[in-house]
């Protein structure tokens, strides 16, 4: 019988120091020009969102088009995209390492990273949205002199509260524990005083002594452990948000699967689009997050687009089976009442467009993959606004409807979002090693001949 | 290992894997290996027990969950008793994403709480063997604490198992 070889993971006859060379070249290289372009036009998004933001904080929500009988617009929508973009990446360093895939190793801290940043980004809308932002430490149950009175339990707003911070938490403490040892590396390195004196303090004084190794490997384990049921918590606690409910549209029991197949297609979609740019950006990274790779995330992507559009499907087939006419109206004012566009771009996007990815010429090729994981990015948005505007727009009584009053302010927090993820984004390139060197360097021999060895393995 | 000893530096990472074995073959106790990454079978080689964090992870994940039912409970039944839509006072499955949650938080923070106790950190710069240790070389470490040192003894093993460089530390 043919022996299976695997495919290497990491491209080139490197060495263990080609491979510290290379992921430490961009964090002690000056930056060149292009990243800078690329910081002072996000930083510029980033200031032009901080304004908006400032703006809508001192005048009020009612700059936004938020008003009866549509009272959840684009901070609720964009709050549910930018927490979904995030599931791809603890998907990627929990789930993933649970299941043993070695080629997580090459994009675990980047999509990571990127994890953390869509939190971060996600966090700030709820909080502005509960329109006294200066109040919002109500959210959380202290003892206060007001009875105590004491914060509903029961409610999904709350529940969210706790998923969003917990996750939001944990998340970032896996990431860092991921990059102390690398910390180490670039510590050990440091040309610099100063440098060595950050670095140093970043690794905590991390020594990589086999015991160390032992106690930290263990907990990386239990980490990616807690991580995984924490992950698909927090995408089916947001569409408990929803789902609790009682309005059509909102109140079914496959919102929370179809939620979290949703975040993690629409995470992969950004992993993707971050990478094929980290890609151009750094050349020598494509020895490490290669074509391979790239298709094995489009192949993800290709499945949970599948998972959302059975999801799709399955909405309007309950909706009918249910034989609820306020169910059956709302289904069919998606995708033929006034709001019918964003129903087929949602639907295009997200269905039709990854269909590409059944072929092997399109999912390894990067232009392709691009264009695609930006409409998957479109697509996942726009889902979220069809789920929160269609079924406030027109619910039980026609005295009760309207529409969604968009305006210039929408836009620019929308906008602006991608200022703030993108600012966060470019500086963790510059600053921190944008793969995991201590990661990677095991798998170094996968799929190879290892020198002086018989075999590989 | 606060003290002076003397440490082998190879640039494989079988080889030192098989040196570590041998070191602990030879009687040694108060060694450590030093790697840039966590080298498959050194835990075996040298003899280091299972981690204890697992323990540690599940108490704390308990005292998360207890805490969210304690907390949920005193303040919903207890302490400020409201009819929210005529459920009971404690309502239990609209307790559980919260108990779920705290389970989580509790759980996380002390196994990185435990990680750093264990493994002493932060440490202040700490000394170092070598800058490549963290790199690309691999380095076993006997401590002068251990009973059978001797350092002409422990310079003659390590390089009869191959080790490239040999360095004598003061502190280590």
């Amino acid at each position: 019988m043919s022996s299976v070889t695997r495919k290497p993971l990491i491209l080139g006859n490197k060495t263990y120091k080609d491979i510290t060379d290379d992921i430490c070249q961009p964090v002690e290289a000056a930056p060149g020009k292009k990243w800078f372009a690329m910081l002072l036009s996000a930083k510029m998004l980033f200031l032009f969102y901080i304004l908006h933001i400032a703006y809508i904080i001192g005048v009020g929500m009612g700059l936004l088009g938020v008003n009866h009988p549509v009272a959840w617009g684009t901070m609720i929508i964009t709050f549910v995209f930018w927490i979904g973009i995030g599931h791809a990446g603890t998907l990627i360093s929990a789930i993933l390492f649970l299941f043993r895939q070695k080629w997580r190793t090459s994009v675990a801290r980047s999509a990571e990273a990127m994890t953390v940043f869509a939190v971060m980004t996600a966090g700030i809308f709820p909080l502005i949205h509960t329109g006294r932002p200066w109040l919002d430490f109500w959210l959380l149950p202290y003892p206060n002199q007001r009875g105590p009175l004491w914060v509903n339990f029961r409610s999904p707003l709350l529940w969210d509260v706790f998923a969003v911070s917990t996750y939001a938490t944990v998340s970032s403490v896996f990431w860092f524990i991921g990059l102390i040892p690398d910390f180490a590396t670039l510590r050990d390195r440091a040309k610099t005083k100063l440098r060595r004196m950050i670095y140093g303090a970043l690794s905590l004084g991390w020594r990589g002594s086999a015991r160390d190794w032992a106690h930290y490997e263990m907990l990386y384990l239990l980490l990616a452990g807690l991580s995984t049921p924490l992950v698909l918590s927090v995408h089916t606690i947001v569409s408990f948000d929803f789902a609790v409910s009682m309005l059509p549209g909102w109140h079914t029991t496959i919102f929370p699967p179809y939620f979290v197949a949703g975040a993690i297609f629409s995470g992969f979609g950004m992993v993707v689009t971050l990478l094929t740019l980290v890609r151009i950006g750094f050349p020598q990274f494509k020895d490490y997050i290669t074509i391979d790779h790239m298709e094995v995330m489009n192949k993800i992507i290709m499945a949970t687009g599948l998972m959302v559009g059975y999801a799709y499907c399955s909405e309007f087939f309950i909706a009918w089976y249910s034989g609820n006419p306020y169910e059956v109206y709302a289904f069919t004012n998606r995708a033929f009442g006034p709001y019918w566009w964003s129903y087929w771009i949602m639907f295009s996007c997200n269905v039709f467009i990854p269909q590409l990815f059944w072929f092997e010429r399109f999912r390894r090729s990067i232009p392709v993959m691009f264009v695609v994981s930006i409409f998957v990015n479109i697509g996942m948005w726009f889902e979220r606004f069809v789920i929160t505007v269609t079924s406030l727009h027109r619910d039980f009584l026609p005295s009760n409807w309207g529409m969604y009053a968009w305006s210039w302010f929408d836009t620019a927090i929308l906008f602006g979002s991608f200022g703030m993820f993108l600012t966060i984004f470019l500086l963790y390139l510059k600053f921190v090693p944008a793969i995991a060197i201590a990661e990677v360097k095991p798998v170094l021999f996968v799929g190879k001949k290892r020198p002086g060895h018989g075999g590989g393995h | 290992m606060a003290s002076g000893g003397i440490a082998g530096l190879w640039l494989d990472d079988h080889e030192v894997v098989e040196a570590a074995r041998k070191v602990r073959e030879a009687g040694f106790k108060k060694f450590d290996a030093i790697t840039p990454f966590p080298v498959h079978g050194m835990e075996e080689a040298i003899g280091i027990k299972r981690s204890m964090i697992p323990y540690v992870t599940f108490v704390a994940g308990l005292t998360g969950f207890l805490s969210a039912v304690a907390l949920q409970y005193w303040t919903s039944a207890i302490d400020w008793p409201i009819n929210v839509g005529g459920k009971p006072f404690f309502s239990g499955p609209a307790f559980v994403p919260v108990m779920f949650e705290l389970t989580i938080l509790f759980a996380a923070l002390s196994s990185v709480g435990a990680l750093f106790v264990l493994c002493k950190l932060p440490k202040i710069d700490p000394p170092v063997i070598d800058p490549d240790v963290t790199c690309h070389k691999f380095a076993i470490f006997i401590s002068e604490e251990d009973a059978a040192y001797n350092a002409e003894r422990c310079e003659q093993l390590l390089k009869s198992l191959g080790a490239k460089e040999i360095k004598k530390l003061a502190r280590y």
